[in-house]
């Protein structure tokens, strides 16, 4: 049996995609600073790979502002969890298989 | 993709997940010393009510609340055992702050992030409503509806406030909203109840923790 690597998402080839994702679909919201505190990278790679999963619809960005302070949160959309479910799947089978051999 | 690889991924993927949304810095320590604190103050309490009570005569109904107003001294009697109350909380409150901030580090989470903030939030709303509750109560001198209402309102309060949470705060709540029913039944227990329900199940919730997740 092939092994399916075309399962995988595509979006989710970058290692800081899919950990952003795996905290926005836990997460109500998640504000920019302290995805960056957590996930302890640059805002440049940061906001880079958040702009790519905004493309693909996997998340919508809300901007706010606290006082005068810019507050940008982020959510994952529907389409977004299902993606990161499937690629999730889709990597157990890869275990799975690999087990097999 | 190699497959120790990919399970690398994954354990990320899941530590990521509990770590945003979760407070995993609650140390098991501070159960067992908050635990500690109750019993020692429930002892006190205990000796105080009972030094009142000997002097009042063997037909007596040995019933707390009624045991206070035979007594007289009402009010310092409860100015006495509110400030008890108030110095195990504050006791406990530190010790707790100082061992979870000590053990946030560790884990290097913020002490004082989304997950501690929606904690802190999901805690003491009903806290908070269950003490101006008790306080409503105090005044008019309804004494035997502090010790059940104390464990309702927590055992409500660490139940709300769980899902942020390890699970065991979940059951720890709902052991002191059952004994806390219980209690109701059966006010005149209320140090003894006010005693298992913040002294023993802390003690055990600590340790569990402790053992558990601590090390």
């Amino acid at each position: 049996m092939k092994v399916p690597f075309e399962k995988l998402d595509k979006a989710f080839e970058n290692r800081l995609r899919l950990q952003i994702m795996s905290v926005l679909v836990v997460n109500d919201r998640y504000d920019f600073n302290s995805l960056k505190e957590l996930l302890d990278t640059t805002d440049g790679n940061l906001a880079s790979h958040l702009k790519g999963l905004e493309k693909e619809e996997y998340i919508v960005v809300h901007k706010a502002f606290l006082g005068r302070k810019p507050n940008t949160t982020y959510e994952s959309t529907e389409k977004g969890k299902k993606a990161f479910k499937q690629h999730l799947d889709a990597l157990e089978q890869l275990i799975k298989q690999q087990k097999n051999k | 993709m190699k497959e120790n690889e990919i399970q690398d991924e994954l354990s990320t993927i899941r530590n990521l997940m509990e770590r945003s949304s979760k407070f995993i810095s609650l140390s098991g320590l501070s159960g067992i010393l908050a635990g500690v604190y109750a019993l020692i103050g429930a002892a006190i309490a205990y000796r105080f009510i009972y030094s009142k009570i000997s002097e009042i005569p063997p037909d007596f109904d040995h019933d707390l609340t009624k045991a206070f107003f035979y007594d007289g001294d009402i009010h310092t009697a409860t100015l006495f055992l509110l400030s008890v109350a108030f110095v195990i909380l504050i006791a406990s409150i530190g010790t707790g702050i100082y061992l979870t901030a000590r053990k946030a580090k560790q884990k290097s989470q913020p002490i004082w992030g989304n997950t501690s903030r929606a904690l802190l939030f999901h805690l003491a709303t009903p806290l908070i409503t269950g003490g101006l509750l008790i306080l409503v109560f105090i005044s008019p001198g309804y004494y035997g509806v502090i010790a059940p209402l104390c464990l309702i309102f927590y055992g409500l309060s660490l139940f709300s406030a769980s899902s942020f949470t390890f699970t065991l705060v979940k059951y720890l709540g709902l052991c002191e909203i059952i004994l806390g029913l219980i209690n109701a039944c059966l006010p005149t227990y209320g140090l003894l109840f006010w005693a298992i329900g913040f002294g023993v199940l802390h003690i055990v919730y600590g340790t569990i923790m402790h053992f558990k997740y601590d090390r």
